[in-house]
């Protein structure tokens, strides 16, 4: 007897999952990435690990069978029901360099990107730049402002960071829901009339 | 997945469906999961059916949920929850989301829909 008894729905019957929407949090280390997915997260943020197997670099191969080298990566994600058929999970990417490779199953399928960048050490936000313009994800830039940190103007971090003039730059305080929340409005903003320029 | 024997949906029967573990050798999931992909149970099987994680991930999957999310509730590595979700979709205790069409990032009336959310929680 199935547990349905005499509802036994066919996949057919159920109703349609909800569509996934992915967005990525990018940004060096200590920039304040995982604050930002904790503040708009309605869950608590969770950790998954990805276990990924990599031939590792730089052995001599002699055997012929290749070395593998696994990897565990911990990755910040929270969640957002948008309404019921869509959710948002948003992903923290692993600052560390040698992490890169996640980058490629991270980016696949993301709607976007916020880089965050902290103006003490503005050029630990390069790689995440170099990486979203190679795979052409769009992206806006939001200054996280620390205390201590000088306040640039949006221009002259524009300047900086040789950004083009489409890309939004926005300040936000990554530690407040509504500050992090309206980053994401731009973002979504930004993919929004991004989207509507490439049809044409 | 070849090696699988259908459950007998039996109320008294107690746990038949096996655990799959990755510690059997298998590493790869038969369905096609990835972080993101969205499961939820069809209520063809009841967790005390299974044993173990297989239930215990069953539980989480009352309502849509991600592969991630099921990961980081039960601590398991994502790799292990992607084989035991696509034991449960084997089995028809889940319905998972398929990968294809992938979402399309430019598709207006979702991000509108990104766009309402995010404003209503301002
Ligand atoms: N003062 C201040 N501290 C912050 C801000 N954002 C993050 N932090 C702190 O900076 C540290 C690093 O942040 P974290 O989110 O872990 O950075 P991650 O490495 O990018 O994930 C933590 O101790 C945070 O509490 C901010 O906007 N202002
Ligand atoms: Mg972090």
């Amino acid at each position: 007897m199935a547990y349905n008894g005499d509802s036994d729905r066919s996949p057919a019957q159920q109703p349609p999952l909800p569509t996934a929407i992915k967005l990525l949090v990018a940004g060096g280390f200590g920039v304040g990435k995982t604050t930002f997915v904790a503040a708009v997260s309605e869950i608590e943020p969770l950790s998954t690990e990805e276990t990924i197997t990599t031939a590792s670099i730089g052995t001599d191969d002699l055997t012929g069978v290749g070395d593998k080298v696994t990897t565990t990566v911990a990755l910040d994600f929270g969640r957002i029901t948008l309404d019921p058929q869509h959710i948002l999970y948003l992903f923290g990417t692993p600052g560390q360099d040698r992490f890169w490779f996640m980058w490629n199953e991270l980016s696949d399928g993301a709607f976007g990107a916020v880089v965050l960048a902290d103006t003490r050490r503005l050029e630990d936000c390069f790689p995440a730049l170099d990486f979203f313009e190679r795979r052409g994800t769009q992206f806006i830039v939001a200054v996280n402002e620390f205390d201590t940190g000088y306040r640039y103007e949006p221009e002259e971090v524009r300047a900086a960071l040789d950004l083009k003039p489409n890309i939004p730059i926005v300040c936000c305080d990554a530690r407040d829901p509504r500050s992090a929340t309206l980053v994401l409005v731009t973002l979504t903003k930004h993919l929004m009339s991004a989207a509507a320029s490439s049809v044409r | 997945m070849s090696d699988f024997e259908h459950p007998l949906l039996d109320d008294d029967a107690g746990p038949l469906v096996r655990p799959y573990t990755v510690s059997n050798g298998r590493t790869a999931p038969t369905a096609k999961l990835d972080l993101l992909s969205l499961v939820r149970s069809t209520g063809q099987l009841r967790p005390s059916q299974l044993e173990n994680e297989h239930a215990e991930a069953l539980l989480l999957c009352r309502e849509p949920i991600s592969v991630a999310e099921v990961s980081a509730h039960l601590r398991l590595p994502a790799m292990v929850i992607k084989v035991l979700l696509s034991d449960l979709v084997d089995v028809g205790a889940v319905i998972a989301q398929a990968p294809d069409p992938a979402v399309d990032p430019t598709d207006q009336t979702v991000l509108e829909a990104l766009l309402n959310g995010l404003q209503r929680r301002l």
